[in-house]
């Protein structure tokens, strides 16, 4: 799960993290009071939405008074960006978060992730701040330092030391710095995060260490135990059908094509959308019913399906195992007696009962196209798009 | 005796009187696996599918002598049970459960140390199919009957895309020695190197086929070790060619991130360690078959 980035600041500021100055707002009259409330004589007007890159894509605006800020604010809200995160279709922007500005002298870079090769988790920092890590990995590779946390004591001072003088940061901000790098591995450790980042951290003209641009995510897996970071969602930023999806126990993922696909199990969703590209074709989804597939399942999975108008043909691949083919096939056939499919539908069932599941399909009144392997079920679900 | 588990291998439930844990004993007992009983806390000394119920591992392994467990206890509490049975002496634990926090899976790895390596338990999964020695016993919750007896090792991220080449397979006459579920997560209890390892000292197994996903490096590991230290033919198919970047699919662990963890980056990468890869899902028993005939 993602949160914006003044969540991730409000957070990260509970741990001891400095932040600048600054404060969420809705509207431009709102802005305006807040730049106010603020003080100084510059701000940054930045739009929350879900992605990085929002500079680029004009979504954070400098202000020489408050009257610009609710200005900017009022350009930005209601406006979709699109960035190179976003996908084409952009990101709502809801809330905008203003900000004093930094008189900025040194731009670094803090991330912590999980090292899934040590399963531990990673601190990466360069002196190349305000760039993407990727880039910093590609063009800088030689200023990334790293260090690893042994999980079971979490992070001790003399990392946070070493990273900090690995930065190159001068003596006197060390315990600073330090006290940032620990407050952010806190928050990894302590909130289930499985991302943190902060890019840039910066040094200020006036010496202080301050987190200017953060994102966290977070383990949707460890939410149970997590109430107030899951009270952090914001469905606006997320794909709809893929909120549907979430929201019924589906795992989905929205992709440009145009065969929509039902599949039990993630491995074999993918295998199945790599046999659709194989034949030509383009997925238009990824979807895992869960290793069950029961008939509850199959009908929400055949709502969202029918959902997406770029949807041309369905594919349906279920491998049932102690959930035998005909108890799927009466779950497809109760499915599709609720709800109307207009495009060419592809079944391939595999499995316990495979001839029995077939038949409970044949003798139903279903329109459908059988097929009996994966890729003669891929090949079918292609050619019936012509 | 075969890789793991084995016909005598004696095997209790952890939630046993649970619905899933019921469903899946009597699955497990119909194929003829040895339960030998199970634990729900505040139940011992009960009854459940005539096998006896206790309040902790320890008891259970104390009075039948268990040597596997299988966890059908909810995500919240599973790493609980995992260090329980590691605690108890359990040799094998496989853990069926989907949902389980990364940070509570570095903590049972963290837990696991302090066991030297001859007493450290194997744990096998979570977010998995389990595991199966055809003809001998089941230690997940697989369709027990699409596996035939033979030679062939399966490690397989993926449940029923490991059912999906367990088919092929049998269809064309080639039987499996063990088939072992790692799981879809991103911290799991056994890598592919870890069971490929015990593979290549198998003597009831003659080749292994792999099959992964994108995400995480451990695709690539087994392929090194393999390039290093295996006799025995591997075979592997790595799923999820059409798979975004940065977008988790369906398995936590089912994420691009870094380099070389993209399903064509895995695919050549292990090519290059001689893995002889399928070169899509719906030929992964004839791969298998081909690399048999050459031997």
């Amino acid at each position: 799960m993602d949160i914006h980035e003044y969540q991730a600041k409000e957070i990260l500021s509970s741990f001891g993290v400095t932040i600048p100055r600054g404060g969420i707002v809705y509207s431009p009259e709102n802005a305006e009071n807040k730049a106010r409330e603020i003080g100084g004589s510059r701000w940054v007007a930045k739009a929350q939405i879900h992605s990085g890159a929002r500079g680029k894509a004009g979504g954070i605006i400098v202000c020489n008074s408050p009257l610009e800020v609710a200005q900017a604010t009022d350009k930005l809200l209601g406006k979709k960006l699109v960035t190179n995160q976003t996908g084409p279709e952009g990101k709502i922007v809801n809330r905008i978060y203003i900000e004093e500005a930094t008189d900025i002298e040194k731009e670094l870079y803090l991330g912590l992730v999980f090292d899934r090769s040590s399963e531990s988790i990673m601190v990466v920092a360069s002196t190349e701040g305000g760039m993407s890590v990727e880039e910093i990995a590609k063009e800088k590779p030689e200023t990334i330092i790293r260090s690893k946390i042994e999980v079971a004591v979490g992070i001790q001072s003399f990392q946070a030391r070493e990273l900090a003088f690995g930065l190159g940061i001068d003596p006197d901000l060390i315990a600073r710095a330090s006290d940032t790098i620990i407050g952010c591995a806190k928050a990894f450790s302590e909130l289930d995060a499985t991302m943190v980042e902060v890019n840039p951290l910066v040094i200020s003209k006036q010496k202080q260490i301050l987190a200017l641009d953060c994102k966290m995510s977070f383990d949707n897996n460890a939410m149970f135990r997590r109430n107030k970071v899951s009270e952090l969602r914001d469905k606006s930023q997320e794909d709809e059908k893929e909120v549907y999806a979430s929201d019924r126990g589906l795992n989905y993922v929205s992709l440009e094509g145009n065969i929509g696909n039902i599949i039990n199990g993630a491995g074999l969703a993918m295998a199945s959308m790599d046999m659709i590209k194989l034949a030509g074709g383009e997925p238009a989804n990824f979807l895992d019913v869960g290793g069950g597939a029961t008939p509850e399942k199959i009908v929400k999975a055949f709502r969202l399906i029918t959902m997406d108008k770029k949807v041309k043909v369905i594919l349906v691949n279920i491998f049932a195992g102690i959930n035998r083919c005909d108890w799927v096939a009466e779950g497809i056939v109760q499915a599709l007696e609720k709800i109307e499919v207009k495009v060419p539908l592809v079944i391939r069932l595999a499995g316990t009962n495979v001839e029995k599941g077939n038949k409970i399909l044949k003798d139903s009144k279903i329109n459908y196209i059988e097929a009996s392997t994966l890729e003669e079920a891929a090949n079918k679900a292609v050619a019936a798009l012509k | 005796m075969s890789v793991i588990i084995d016909k005598d291998t004696k095997i209790i439930i952890q939630g046993f009187t649970g619905k899933m844990g019921t469903f899946h004993a009597e699955e497990m007992i119909k194929y003829g696996s040895n339960i030998v009983g199970g634990v729900t806390p505040g139940k011992g000394g009960q009854k459940h599918l005539n096998k006896p119920v206790f309040n902790t591992v320890k008891d259970a392994v104390k009075h039948t002598g268990a040597t596997a467990s299988i966890l059908f206890v909810p995500p919240a509490f599973a790493a609980d049970s995992a260090m329980e049975a590691a605690d108890a002496g359990i040799k094998t634990c496989v853990a069926i459960v989907d949902g389980i926090p990364s940070h509570d899976m570095i903590r049972i790895k963290r837990y696991m140390r302090r066991y030297s390596k001859t007493e450290k338990m194997t744990l096998v999964g979570p977010n998995c199919a389990g595991i199966i020695s055809p003809g001998k016993s089941m230690l997940g919750i697989m369709p027990g009957h699409i596996y035939k007896e033979g030679k062939v090792g399966i490690i397989s991220r993926s449940g029923t895309l490991g059912y999906e080449a367990a088919q092929q397979m049998k269809n064309l006459d080639i039987g499996i020695s063990t088939s072992v579920g790692i799981g879809g997560d991103p911290i799991n209890g056994s890598s592919f190197r870890d069971i490929i390892e015990k593979f290549e000292v198998d003597n009831e197994t003659d080749a292994v086929l792999m099959i992964g996903e994108i995400g995480g490096p451990q695709e690539v590991a087994a392929g090194e070790f393999a390039k290093e230290n295996m006799k025995k033919p591997v075979i592997g198919y790595i799923a999820g060619l059409t798979a975004p970047k940065g977008r988790v699919m369906g398995h936590a662990g089912a994420i691009v991130s870094a380099y070389g963890e993209s399903a064509i980056e895995k695919v050549e990468i292990l090519k290059d360690c001689g893995v002889t890869i399928s070169k899509n899902p719906s030929v992964m028993g004839d791969t298998v078959k081909s690399v048999l005939e050459k031997m």
